[in-house]
């Protein structure tokens, strides 16, 4: 395809302003997604391996876990001073990792972004599977684990109730509703998928499993109607969910006395530094499997430009947190705090800040460059970078401000054991097998939405600027 | 149904049969129709034919029913479960489900194999026994040969806790914390337990058959080696060994600080003397490389003493404090003026200030490296008699002869110091013995406790000298490395297991009563030498017939046993006369790199090197635990090259040992300071593997420091658990100090920097009045003028509330367990700090704790008295408590370390460690992994003094209730109670104006207050 993509007049990059590129049918849409699923054999060596990287990982995990179950978490490097460590930097990271599949699904939604449409099933499996990794952390961190279902509010016998007053009550409710809404927003979305992968399955119980999941949708106008409705509800559901539950999770911090950790600031920065590592994450899986799949000219170089936009724009947002983070301690004249920041620039743990300052303000700069948002290889390391950054940006806020509070005599250090390391790559393992799960066994892109996009873009009427270009070309 | 007999009794009633058989019976449920029942009773009371039925009977009768005999009645009678007609309309359905359910149920009872253990009713207690309430015992914990008064606490026939005795003079109701720790080695599970010879189990018969065998072959080829004892039962004992058997004789081995002090007399008296002291009348005390606080056998006493005149306002004036020391002591932490010194420049001083003091034995200079020298001569001066100089036990006779001459010079003898008749008897060497054995003299040595063949100077090799001995025998408590090289090995009880008396500092004569029989086939030290001479006396006989003989008659014996001490025992002063200064030290003046081997602050000699409460606490300055190293002074170590954590080879005439670097700041140039106890090859599995044996470079020619040893860096990084890793306060309000010049202008001895609480007053959003205790509101006040370091209120807290020791490699990531620590603090320089102050913390019971909000299951609770409460089963383990606490206070069970004895240095070696359970508090809950614990002010106390209080229908008085730590503490440093009553002792201190909160600007409002440490300077400096 690569031949006939045109060129950017301005610079000459490869560029084409279409939200789909070649010359699509609604037929050849149709096939070059569902075929992913109704053809397994186009699951090959590159499958395989991440697949098998990702179960090996998951492996990794269970070991991790049945250990940590068996001896306690003695087996990490937790301590006293520094009781939170690599399980609360993982929970954030994850956690803030789903939220770009939010913001697509959802926001994006309701502005009727329309170049959402090839990536927000995408992006919402993504949600799902980083929410389900977050959520591992905070029940497996506890001390006994379980017994952590006390933090629910359940009826029981002694009358007991959670302590409301604690933000980690009120992640309990945060997480949970987010899963629940992103589970229920995506599989809504999958049915009238369902319906056409039933319709097209060549194989008995392929039609019969995509039959049961499709809950008996025909296509029929009033099916339609409440599907959209339906979608439209649990958008707007999910739309504050976007903001709350990174909010609710910075409050874990933001209520402390810990210095470094009541900036009030967290919250918005919190939720930025969210979308930006999402979208990273977004980029990082598309570009292979975009590849793999053939699916160059329904996620095209338009979608990418446009989510290195966003990534540019939170990721200032973040940095105006950083950079305000270090103007407050001094402006606060708090002796704490001065000493907090002095210890974050110039501690033992320095290396890891200023890598963080790297990753997550320096490197995000070059995507003012149109050029850049438009090289794939480029793009998915400034992505990894953002990755990395993020999770960075929780190791300097967690452990750096808990070793050396306020009394000097219980400074300590905090390193983290192979258990740790293992709990952390598990989850990455967990992570790609269910995604790579997902893309063999169900349609990553979403199939009717993709020739909705189609039928609109030919019958343009929406005043668009990527409508016009389309149809400028003819389609 | 079954045919059963209607039982009949002789008064003709009928006696219900008891029922066997199942209820449920197959062939009955598949004809349930049949044997439908009847309605029971047709409902009409026959009268008439009860009448007639019961004509002309004389037996009791019941019913209507019964008389009648009636279906229904008999069904009742037979039946088991006479209502169980809807069980006999069972369909075949609901009969499969409750077949299948029974199945289950049956599986699942099945499921466990419970053992059969009998358990046997407490028919007859001992008098005044009531379960559930301790009793406490005056006994006397013996360490390096001297007794410290202690009340033990015994929970049902079982020792858990250890409190000094009150009316003890060594003691006055405090303890240290070897005393605190000695409870564990009661169950310490590594202890021996039988008589061995070789690999062999025997028995105490065998080994005296062999002995007297022995001894009829050649009856002056026995020796005895005794560990430092001052019995004078024992020792009259050992005597008559001496002479039944003529030409045996028995050795006493030298205290772990040796015996320079009684060397010193003999240099300035002509005879061995011992030295006790009055600190209580002391205005000016200076030290000469003292540590007696916490070395000296009156340690205890010696620190309430002291503490009494260091008050912020004593009657008497606060007394003033000079030291010069080589290594940072618990009274160098205190002093008004400090300098360090190497140890060879301690005589040169000593010298120079006996020179001021007019014995003509120095220089009238300056003297070099101590600023304050003049001062300090011109103090002594003026407080004639109300003055004392105290000689390093470590240093050479000659300094603590010149100690001595300058207190008499200076009047102070009978006044603070007087000279009592050395409780520790005489002895040749161990050089003596070890020729004595190698020229072949010996044909039975009995080794009466200590463990010579680790201790031992290496130049004297202990071991190939035993090797010589046909018949060798070790008595002690543990299997070490010298029972492994003796024939038999004999186990020896521990002090709660025996019968005994001891010498408290002042002479004291303290007696040991057991709190428990023997709980293995020990023997304490009286019956091992009564079997020796042939005997069979019972050890309380022996001793409660020596007192007799010696004072008073033998009815005093129950009112001493309840003292734990004879009254009025004290060893007489004695006359003291011809004090002559010593000539100069025959140690020549040594350059370069001077060395000191002192006896371990924690685990002693090695003798507690299995106790992993003292392995695990950090020891004063250093807050090393569970390690020795070389200590060298920040300079020092630069000048060799050498950082934390490295590993030197120590060389010293030509034998070799290697351990790892420490740097304590505070400490004097060219000098290193190594602790012995460590490097053990026997004697249990937590003494086995930390730390290097520094005995095996030692010669028994010094018994001070020495010179020539050589440091070279062989490796890096080895690791250290250190508690406490960061010096200085960082310029923060956390420790307040000022000379009392500046308290007198500053009352509050707050810096200018400090959070003004008047501020708080303003700014404060919060209603303070928010929640008004009405009962008792519990607080502490933390006294840093007074608290030394010693450690005690640590090991206190962890025999008081079930704290478990966690290893090295745990304290290493920063998981000890301590609810109560030690911060310590340096305050200027490296080379030099100024000042060196202990800070104690616990939980500090926050009126608005941090901890408390952030909970997600409401774990961590206030209570209507003002305690952060802990509710352990509650607690998940989320941690936010800890990361919000702004004090660290907190602890959490990462591993399940309540239930471990397997440290991370014998992990090969796991056991079982059932004896420990019996060592835990009955009063406090044992708590589990995954929870997070802390500091409850000793709640369990609390508790106790309500419920007697109520009992006895009147509020709680104040000092009723005593913290462990506050209990255990020499200075009383800690004080707690009810700080709403205006009289109550914590009240009064809070109302000092040197009260101050810690981090108080947080708004925390903590119930655990600290008061600020006061400085006593000359007035020359």
């Amino acid at each position: 395809m690569a031949t006939t993509e045109p060129k950017d007049p301005k610079d000459g990059t490869i560029w084409d302003e279409r939200l789909i590129t070649g010359d699509p049918t609604y037929k050849s849409i149709e096939d070059s997604i569902d075929s992913v699923v109704l053809d397994q054999s186009r699951h090959q060596r590159n499958w395989q391996l991440v697949f098998g990287l990702g179960f090996l990982g998951t492996n990794m995990l269970l070991v991790a876990v049945t250990v940590l179950l068996y001896t306690g978490i003695g087996i990490w490097g937790n301590n006293i001073p520094v009781g939170w460590a690599f399980d609360i930097i993982n929970f954030v990271w994850w956690i803030g990792i789903g939220h770009a599949g939010t913001l697509i699904s959802a926001i994006l939604l309701l502005m009727r972004q329309q170049w959402r449409n090839s990536i927000n099933r995408f992006a919402e499996a993504m949600t799902l599977f980083a929410v389900m990794c977050a959520g591992m952390f905070p029940l497996l961190h506890t001390g006994r684990p379980w017994a952590a279902y006390w933090m629910t509010p359940y009826p029981n016998t002694l009358g007991l109730w959670p302590q409301f007053r604690s933000p980690l009550v009120w992640d309990v409710f945060a997480v949970t509703t987010y899963l629940t809404v992103s589970a229920l927003f995506w599989y809504v979305g999958l049915i009238p998928d369902f319906g056409t992968l039933r319709d097209k399955a060549k194989k008995k119980w392929a039609a019969k499993v995509f039959g049961i999941l499709s809950m008996g949708w025909r296509g029929a106008a009033r099916h339609w109607d409440r599907y959209e409705k339906a979608y439209l509800i649990l958008a707007g559901l999910s739309t504050p969910l976007v903001l709350s539950v990174h909010s609710i999770v910075s409050l874990d911090f933001a209520v402390s006395i810990v210095p470094g950790w009541n900036p009030t600031l967290f919250p918005p920065y919190f939720v930025a530094g969210a979308i930006f590592a999402g979208f990273a994450m977004v980029i990082i899986l598309a570009i292979p499997t975009r590849k793999w799949y053939g699916l160059e000219h329904l996620i095209t170089m338009k979608h990418f430009d446009w989510m290195a936009k966003i990534m540019l724009a939170t990721g200032l947002i973040v940095a105006y947190g950083y950079v305000s983070e270090v103007f407050y301690a001094y402006y606060s004249g708090s002796i704490w705090e001065i000493a907090l920041i002095q210890n974050r620039m110039k501690g033992p743990y320095a290396p890891l800040f200023w890598s963080l300052w790297i990753c997550n303000i320096l490197i995000p700069q070059v995507l003012w460059f149109p050029r850049i948002r438009r090289h794939l290889g480029w793009l998915m390391f400034v992505s990894i970078a953002i990755s990395i950054g993020m999770w960075l940006e929780r190791f300097v806020i967690i452990p750096m401000s808990l070793h050396r509070d306020y009394l000097p005599s219980s400074w300590g250090m905090y390193y983290p054991t192979k258990w740790d390391y293992m709990m952390f790559a598990g989850t990455i393992g967990f992570f790609f097998m269910m995604m790579f799960l997902f893309i063999r066994f169900l349609p990553a892109i979403n199939i009717f939405e993709m020739k909705d996009l189609l039928h609109r873009l030919k019958h343009s009427g929406h005043g668009m600027k990527e409508s016009v270009a389309v149809h400028e070309e003819g389609i | 149904m079954g045919i059963r007999e209607k039982e009949t009794t002789s008064h003709g009633t009928e006696r219900e049969p008891a029922l066997v058989e199942t209820p449920l019976r197959l062939v009955e449920l598949a004809r349930p129709r049949e044997r439908e029942a009847k309605p029971s009773g047709d409902g009409l009371i026959r009268l008439d034919e009860v009448r007639k039925k019961l004509a002309g009977r004389r037996d009791f009768w019941r019913s209507f029913d019964q008389v009648l005999e009636t279906e229904a009645y008999k069904k009742r009678l037979d039946d088991e479960f006479p209502e169980r007609d809807s069980l006999l309309k069972l369909d075949r359905r609901d009969f499969m489900k409750f077949l299948g359910a029974s199945a289950v149920m049956a599986g699942l009872a099945g499921c466990r194999n419970l053992p059969t253990e009998k358990i046997v009713p407490y028919v007859r207690p001992p008098e005044e026994f009531v379960p559930g309430k301790p009793i406490e015992y005056a006994t006397t914990f013996v360490h390096d040969g001297f007794g410290i008064g202690v009340l033990a606490e015994s929970h049902m026939g079982r020792p858990t806790k250890i409190e000094g005795n009150p009316d003890h003079p060594a003691s006055l109701g405090s303890t240290d914390a070897f005393t605190q720790a000695s409870v564990y080695g009661l169950y310490d599970p590594d202890r021996a337990q039988e008589v061995s010879k070789g690999k062999d189990l025997w028995t105490w018969e065998a080994f005296y058959e062999e002995l007297y065998k022995a001894l009829e072959a050649n009856p002056g080829g026995l020796r005895i080696l005794a560990e430092a004892t001052t019995s004078p039962s024992l020792l009259a004992m050992l005597r008559q060994v001496e002479s039944k058997h003529a030409g045996s004789k028995v050795y006493h081995a030298p205290p772990a600080v040796g015996t320079n002090a009684l060397e010193g007399a003999v240099l300035a008296f002509g005879r061995r003397l011992q030295p006790v002291y009055d600190l209580s009348k002391a205005d000016v005390i200076v030290t000469l490389d003292s540590d007696f606080l916490a070395t000296d056998p009156g340690r205890v006493r010696y620190a309430r003493d002291f503490s009494s005149r260091r008050q912020a306002d004593p009657p008497e004036g606060m007394c003033r404090v000079y030291t010069v020391e080589s290594y940072p002591t618990l009274i160098g932490t205190m002093a008004d003026h400090r300098a360090t010194l190497k140890p060879s420049q301690v005589e040169k001083f000593a010298r120079w200030l006996g020179g001021q003091a007019g014995l003509g034995t120095g220089e009238t200079g300056q003297f070099g490296g101590v600023e304050w020298c003049f001062t300090c001569a011109q103090d002594l001066q003026a407080s004639r008699g109300r003055s004392v100089v105290i000689a390093g036990e470590h240093q050479p006779a000659e300094v603590h002869a010149l100690a001595y001459a300058m207190n008499h010079a200076l009047g102070n003898v009978g006044q603070t110091v007087r000279f009592v008749e050395p409780m520790l008897p005489p002895s040749e060497g161990l050089r003596a013995l070890v020729d004595e054995l190698n020229a072949g003299k010996v044909s039975a040595l009995l080794i009466l406790g200590g463990n010579p063949v680790y201790e031992a100077p290496a130049d004297l090799d202990f071991a190939s000298a035993l090797s010589k001995v046909a018949l060798t025998a070790h008595w002690s408590l543990h299997e070490d490395e010298t029972a492994a090289a003796c024939v038999w090995h004999l186990p020896a009880n521990h002090y709660l297991e025996c019968w005994g008396d001891a010498r408290a500092y002042d002479g004291t004569v303290s007696l040991l009563q057991p709190l428990i029989s023997p709980l293995y086939a020990g023997r304490s030290a009286h019956e091992v030498v009564e079997g020796v001479l042939g005997g069979a006396r019972r050890a309380r006989d022996v001793v409660r017939d020596y007192w007799a003989g010696q004072v008073g008659s033998p009815e005093s014996w129950e009112s001493w046993l309840e003292k734990g001490f004879i009254p009025n025992s004290a060893a007489p002063a004695a006359e003291v006369e011809g004090i002559r200064p010593p000539a100069p030290s025959s140690v020549a003046q040594p350059s370069g790199l001077e060395t000191l081997f002192l006896p371990d602050p924690t685990i002693w000699d090695g003798r507690y090197a299995n106790y992993p409460w003292l392995q695990e606490l950090p020891k004063p300055f250093s807050s090393m635990t569970w390690d020795n190293t070389v200590q060298l002074s920040p300079r020092t170590a630069s000048a060799q090259g050498l950082e934390n954590h490295d590993v030197v080879e120590i060389e010293l005439n030509g034998r070799k040992v290697r351990g790892p670097v420490w740097v304590v700041p505070g400490m004097a140039d060219d000098t290193a300071v190594i602790h012995l106890g460590y490097g053990r090859t026997r004697g249990g599995m937590i003494a086995e593997g930390p730390g290097f044996n520094a005995n095996l470079i030692r010669s028994s020619l010094f018994t001070s420091y020495v010179e020539g040893v050589r440091l070279s860096l062989q490796d890096k990084h080895f690791p250290l658990g250190v508690t406490h890793g960061h010096h200085q306060t960082e310029g923060r309000d956390i420790v307040r100090l000022g000379s009392i010049e500046d308290w007198k202008r500053n009352p509050s001895l707050a810096p200018p920097h400090a959070f003004d609480p008047k501020l708080d007053e303003e700014r404060n959003l919060y209603n303070p009045e928010e929640f008004a205790y009405d009962g008792h509101k519990w607080a502490m006040a933390i006294d840093l003028n007074l608290c030394i370091g010693c450690n005690a209120c640590v090991t206190a807290c962890q025999a008081e509330n079930n704290i478990p020791s966690v290893g090295k490699e745990q304290v290493i990531r920063h998981r000890e367990m301590h609810w109560i620590r030690i911060d310590r603090y340096y305050l200027g320089g490296l080379d030099h700090p100024e000042e060196i102050v202990h800070q104690p913390m616990t939980c500090m019971h926050c009126e608005q704790a941090p901890c408390e909000p952030v909970c997600p299951v409401a774990a961590t609770t206030h209570s209507v008295e003002g305690l952060n409460q802990m509710v352990y089963n509650r607690c998940i383990g989320t941690r936010y408590c800890s990361n919000n606490c702004p004090y660290k206070v907190r602890r959490f069970n990462f591993i399940n370390y309540g239930d471990r004895h397997d440290y991370p240095s014998t992990q090969d070696k796991k056991k079982p460690a059932p004896s420990l359970a019996a060592l835990q508090n009955p009063d406090v809950t044992v708590r589990g992994r995954g929870v997070m614990e802390k500091c409850t002010y000793c709640v369990q106390r609390i508790n106790q003094a309500r419920i007697e209080a109520k009992k006895e229908g009147r509020p709680i008085r104040d000092g009723e209730v005593v913290p462990a730590c506050a209990q255990a503490c020499p200075t009383k440093t800690i004080v707690f109670g009810d700080m709403g009553d205006p009289n109550s002792a914590v009240s009064k201190k809070r109302a000092e104006q040197r009260n101050y909160q810690l981090l108080e600007e947080l708004n925390t409002k903590p119930r655990t207050t600290y008061l600020g440490k006061l400085k006593n300077p000359g007035s020359g400096a």
